[in-house]
């Protein structure tokens, strides 16, 4: 493994993890300009980030030592993850020791930590909010797995890496299936971040919360390593997004001199996806938890579908 | 190239048929179908490009007017008059008809699949899913309950074909494709005061009581 390698994935990894809180507060600006409000800036993330380090923790009295490791273990887990996802080039040493499939294992270890941790104190919000967000995994997993299936057929590889080659550096095609799986992966994308048609992430209402509620317990540092690695799973799956369906941009391995041109693309695609979720959430309202299944088992259908194209028009699918 | 565009219409195509097949709002239903149309139209752009055909380009406008603009916009005002912009009820739920459709798919792709490697035009692949999405909207309209989005069904059902008729023979002749139009624009009227009639006599647009219909003489 040579340094560049190493220098490559040092670079990338860094650049998600403190790219993402600035990606949250472009959705955040976005939705405020959309409502006519003006927002609280691009920069408010940080400033969060900043008070929530510089306060003192605060614990609940019967929490175990299964509540303090978990915002370390899901923060762990989410930059890992993002440092998977080829986001400016390809010559990425992680990826492969770790494909698409250890991603999906990666957030659902990170989901069960984040889990067993809020029922942990023993409040009812937080034994809510871990049902609730078992209901959404449960059914969000299986679709996630299929929609990575489909490009994987498509490039005979699980790797994002061999997948993005395949996908951006090879002669241009469009693949059909690709629009399924697009489709299903913008709705797994809503669902698993807690975005608006499934969960909100603006409020604190008792009634409609799933991920507030299982970080409801958490103060300080340990609420700042939280929500910077919500910050970070939506921005691992934007570039999961990028990666999959508009890979053009990313650069190839080895080769540096693409590497100014795939921070543009980067930058342009992120301002894109953050203003289109932002839009997205905008046009859609939340709905009943009990509708929940019936959308994720709809993405779940579109990614079967996206599969089944591939595999039945052969090549040109 | 051309070929790619034509499977990734086909794709949008089919997807928005499935769209459709799961949407429960009829306004939603609504926007669907246009933008059902609006994919068909493109479409036949591209083939028009690929192909050379001018005469497709007239199809493509009349494709834009009728189905994007003219029936969307009538199918909003009918809604409107009758004030019927509730929910659709479904007879099986939702994720059933889901399955069902899946299976429909994998059947016309599988019925499509000879006939199409015997063909010779570059968009011998879409033949199948031109199939699935004339039997999707098949599906729709057996599993909707209420009248107007069984005409909904009625009219994706029509780009389904229309779809097949573009990919598989580079369009009809102009004479057909004119009268077809004309007809689905006749026919959506003629639907309207059925929707009138219906209501009238029923005091409701549920289909289900037209099985009640008996000669007492």
């Amino acid at each position: 493994m040579s340094l560049s390698f190493v220098a490559s994935q040092l670079f990338q990894t860094l650049l998600s993890v403190f790219l993402a809180p600035l990606m949250l507060g472009w959705v955040n600006q976005c939705r405020a300009w959309l409502q006519n409000r003006s927002g609280p800036g691009l920069l408010q993330p940080y400033r969060v980030l900043r008070k929530l380090f510089m306060k003192d923790a605060v614990l609940a009295y019967n929490a175990s030592w299964l509540f303090r490791l978990t915002p370390y273990v899901v923060f762990g887990c989410m930059v890992l993850a993002v440092s998977i996802v080829p986001v400016l080039a390809t010559d990425l040493p992680f990826s492969p020791g770790a494909d698409v499939i250890a991603l999906v294992g990666l957030f659902a270890l990170a989901r069960v930590f984040m889990a067993l941790a809020a029922m942990d104190v023993g409040t009812a919000f937080g034994s809510l909010g871990a049902r609730r967000e078992m209901l959404v995994a449960s059914l969000a997993e299986p679709a996630l797995l299929m929609v990575f299936f489909t490009p994987a057929l498509i490039s005979q590889s699980t790797a994002l890496t061999t997948i993005v080659e395949t996908l951006a550096h090879k002669q241009l095609t469009l693949y059909p299936s690709l629009a399924f799986a697009a489709a299903a992966f913008v709705m797994l994308l809503l669902a698993e971040n807690a975005r608006v048609p499934v969960d909100n992430p603006a409020t604190h209402l008792e009634l409609t919360m799933i991920h507030e509620a299982m970080i409801l317990e958490y103060s300080a540092r340990h609420l700042a390593l939280m929500e910077w690695a919500q910050a970070l799973k939506l921005m691992t799956y934007t570039a999961i997004g990028i990666a999959l369906f508009v890979p053009w941009g990313i650069a190839e391995a080895g080769y540096w001199a693409g590497l100014p041109l795939a921070i543009v693309a980067l930058v342009a695609k992120l301002l894109a996806a953050g203003a289109a979720l932002a839009v997205l959430e905008m046009v859609s309202a939340k709905m009943r938890i009990f509708r929940v299944p019936e959308f994720l088992g709809m993405a779940f259908l579109f990614a079967v579908l996206g599969m089944l194209t591939r595999i039945l028009l052969g090549s040109a699918g | 190239m051309s070929n790619q565009l034509i499977n990734l219409m086909a794709a949008l195509l089919l997807l928005i048929a499935f769209a459709m097949v799961s949407q429960r709002r009829i306004l939603r239903l609504i926007y669907l179908f246009a933008a059902q149309g609006f994919v068909l139209s493109m479409n036949t752009v591209i083939v028009a490009v690929a192909t050379k055909q001018p005469h497709l380009y007239a199809s493509a406008l009349i494709t834009l007017g009728l189905k994007v603009i003219a029936l969307p916009w009538l199918l909003h005002r009918l809604i409107d008059r009758l004030n019927v912009r509730w929910d659709v009820e479904t007879l099986i739920n939702i994720p059933t008809t889901m399955l069902v459709g899946i299976l429909l798919v994998i059947l016309s792709f599988n019925l499509a699949l000879p006939i199409s490697q015997l063909a010779g035009t570059i968009t011998r692949g879409t033949l199948g899913i031109a199939m699935a999405s004339v039997l999707l909207s098949l599906l729709m309209m057996i599993t909707r309950r209420k009248a107007v989005p069984q005409v909904i069904g009625f009219l994706s059902l029509e780009n389904g074909l229309f779809f097949a008729a573009t990919s598989a023979t580079y369009g009809m002749p102009m004479v057909v494709e004119l009268g077809i139009a004309l007809d689905v624009l006749v026919g959506t009227f003629i639907f309207g005061i059925f929707f009138f009639q219906i209501r009238e006599t029923f005091d409701s647009l549920d289909i289900h009581h037209l099985e009640k219909l008996k000669d007492r003489g």
